[in-house]
């Protein structure tokens, strides 16, 4: 650093001058929100009139009246929002990651076609998430939905389910719907990564006589090992902040609500913007640990190739 | 002065001048409709009538169907101070928690208020200002069909025990005679403030109070609600689909206009639908009062119904408010009335002769709709959207199955009390 070129020097000055203007924008749209809401946690503003309200201290979080406690430690359902919305990011973004996985292997052959099918596998990504979740609403409908109606003329149901409003299934379809609509994201990152794979070693291989499964776990696996991590990272970012498929498929019901679905429903239902936005401010912290616990666990490098 | 100190002067002096000019000069105005069932349309007409004889124009926005989501986007957009919607259809629990954002309708209509239920005006009036004008009432009622109670001689019951046994009976019968569809009741079981309407009925019917009452005492954790919650969870899976636990206004509509439902409960509104050209229960359908709880409780039917108010952001309040007066007026509820059948809330209406030829049940339910139950709203003020989603979660665990309202109910009294630490 001390021994740095004037070249260098006034390489990082224009570097810093370019960065401004992105990490003004930013401060101001992320930035900036980010930290009104962590103040308004500890504060008792209400929805009703954001003109006055007063700091309370960890009163949000912890608060202990005639012996009993209060805030959003002791809260059950906050508790059970952080269950399901755990729950629902890892089974989600395990199924995601191994059909992407499959479809990407897929597409990742020569075959006649071959960019009419990668172009289809990309629809449920790109319809937004409100839309098709309202068409999965009707297609999973316990007396006119379609899924019903298959499986009963196919013989695997009886009588019709109620997929979203029994308590049984409403998790289950929730991440089917989130299955469905994500796949097709985890396929174009792995696809992306085969892409780059170098061909040699798959030459070595079949001039060895290898069987592919095997080639597929000692060769393909630990190269695109990198680029699935961080796309796993990018889908666990995404789930753990689930919001719109739950509030349009289940809206209310406690097995489903997530941590994003509680914070909404305390801001605006209930007009509690100072708890409200205490449970934001945890949110964010228990995102924040899972990726940390995630990227030291799993080693990831996230500079990788950036040499 | 500076020049755009002169500017700005200039503009408010435009202002006045154009605010003055009243509905000569024409203006744009925005007003935010329901859209369950046919509402949009009778709003859209009424509107278009009112823009037609003042030349002003207006936009019809409409909004979520469900309460719960249409109170959260008035929240946005009232705490945000937005002047993009003019007038507001606020539901008759909303006054205590936007009441804040509108203007005082005294100014521009006290005489035409005095002709509408007084209940209602009282209920729109928070701290001496009136801040919404009644546009319908609703109470919850129970339709039936009259061709599936006559061909298997039944009559309407009159306690929940009765029409438990009448459904049952009935779908049974009409499964064997191969309509697998068949159920027996279906009614609002998502878990929203429809639910609590239904809820507060079933308890109420069994005289178990209101949840709160109106001194703030919390009376819910009682036997009678207890036994009124049970009964209705015994309903799924036997005389209602388990898809009911999901089902709105609409959703339950859906099932019993197609056919395949014995018993609704459903606000007055789908007596017009029911009955329209397409629908395949046209003219076999009847309207009662909801059952009693036992022998001697009584029938209960929970007070709703839509208000307008006009914002107080809004920048051409004046013609808001005429607006507003048009669309409650006498003849256009007499109007929505018989198209719609939307309750008048302008009593006399009751014994307009059209309104009763289109309505006939109008006129025998007449006592239910004067003496709706009304949900805690006034007592729980800023509360009551977290008494009602405790409340309603309570019950719709009960109805899953997923606890029993032995082990719901004085757990949702403990979280009232919660709720109530810092007053109502």
């Amino acid at each position: 650093m001390a021994h740095a070129s004037s070249l260098t020097r006034s390489r990082r000055r224009s570097a810093w001058i370019f960065l401004i203007p992105m990490l003004v924008i930013l401060a101001a749209v992320a930035g900036w929100p980010l930290l009104r809401t962590f103040y308004f946690g500890f504060t008792d503003a209400n929805l009703s009139d954001l003109s006055t309200y007063k700091f309370i201290g960890i009163e949000n979080f912890y608060a202990v009246y005639d012996g009993e406690a209060y805030g959003l430690l002791t809260d059950p359902e906050w508790w059970q929002a952080v269950w399901n919305t755990l729950f629902f990011s890892v089974i989600s973004v395990s199924l995601e990651t191994a059909l992407g996985m499959v479809v990407a292997l897929v597409l990742n052959q020569n075959f006649r076609g071959r960019g009419l099918v990668r172009a289809a596998v990309l629809i449920p990504w790109a319809i937004p998430t409100i839309v098709s979740a309202r068409m999965w609403n009707w297609m999973l409908h316990d007396q006119f939905g379609i899924i019903n109606d298959m499986l009963m003329k196919l013989g695997i149901l009886s009588a019709p389910i109620a997929w979203t409003a029994s308590p049984d299934w409403a998790r289950s379809a929730v991440i089917l719907v989130d299955v469905w609509k994500t796949t097709p994201f985890m396929a174009l990152l792995i696809l992306a990564a085969l892409q780059m794979l170098p061909g040699d070693c798959y030459e070595a291989a079949r001039v060895d006589g290898i069987h592919p499964v095997r080639v597929f776990f000692k060769v393909t696996l630990p190269l695109i090992k990198p680029a699935v991590m961080v796309a796993v990272i990018f889908r666990a970012l995404d789930a753990l902040r689930v919001f719109d498929v739950i509030y349009v498929l289940t809206p209310n019901n406690p097995q489903t609500t997530t941590m994003s679905v509680y914070a909404r429903q305390q801001l605006v239902d209930f007009q509690e913007v100072g708890y409200g936005s205490a449970a934001s401010t945890l949110l964010f912290v228990v995102i924040a640990f899972c990726i940390m616990a995630y990227i030291m666990v799993g080693r990831v490098r996230l500079d990788e190739g950036g040499h | 002065m500076t020049l755009i100190q002169k500017l700005l002067a200039g503009a408010g002096v435009a202002g006045v001048v154009f605010a003055v000019a009243g509905p000569a000069q024409a203006a744009k105005l925005a007003i935010s409709c329901g859209a369950v069932g046919q509402e949009l349309t009778l709003c859209k007409e009424g509107v278009t009538a009112w823009s037609e004889k003042t030349g002003n124009e207006v936009d019809v926005i409409s909004t979520p169907n469900s309460s719960t989501e249409r109170l959260a986007v008035y929240q946005q957009m009232l705490a945000s101070g937005s002047s993009d919607v003019d007038i507001f259809q606020i539901d008759v629990i909303w006054p205590g928690i936007l009441g804040n954002h509108f203007i005082d309708l005294n100014d521009y209509m006290a005489d035409e208020a005095k002709a509408h239920f007084k209940p209602i005006i009282e209920n729109n009036t928070v701290d001496g200002r009136l801040v919404a004008m009644p546009w319908f009432t609703d109470a919850g009622v129970l339709y039936y069909r009259k061709d599936l109670l006559d061909k298997y001689g039944e009559k309407v019951p009159q306690t929940w025990e009765e029409m438990t046994k009448t459904a049952q009976k009935i779908e049974e019968a009409e499964r064997k005679d191969g309509n697998e569809k068949m159920w027996g009741y279906v009614f609002q079981g998502r878990a929203y403030e429809g639910l609590t309407c239904n809820a507060v009925e079933w308890v109420a019917s069994y005289g178990g109070g209101t949840i709160v009452e109106p001194n703030g005492d919390i009376s819910i954790n009682n036997d009678k609600a207890k036994q009124a919650i049970a009964t209705a969870a015994g309903w799924i899976g036997t005389i209602s689909p388990d898809g009911v636990l999901g089902y709105d206004e609409e959703g339950a509509r859906g099932v019993f206009q197609s056919g395949n439902s014995v018993f609704m409960r459903n606000w007055p509104y789908a007596w017009a639908l029911a009955n329209s050209a397409d629908s395949p229960v046209k003219g076999k359908v009847g309207v009662a009062p909801l059952p009693k709880g036992e022998d001697d409780g009584q029938s209960a039917a929970a007070l709703g119904g839509w208000q307008l108010s006009v914002s107080k952001y809004s920048k051409n309040p004046e013609l808001a408010a005429d607006l507003v007066k048009y669309l409650t007026s006498y003849d256009e509820q007499k109007r929505r009335a018989i198209k719609g059948s939307y309750n008048p809330t302008v009593a006399d209406l009751y014994k307009d002769k059209d309104v009763l030829a289109a309505n006939p049940f109008f006129g025998d339910l007449y006592e239910t709709f004067t003496h709706a139950v009304p949900r805690p709203s006034t007592v729980t003020s800023t509360n009551y959207n977290k008494v009602s989603a405790d409340f309603w979660q309570a019950v719709h665990a009960t109805l899953s199955g997923t606890q029993t309202a032995e082990q719901a109910l004085p757990a949702l009294e403990h979280k009232l009390k919660r709720t109530r630490r810092s007053g109502w």
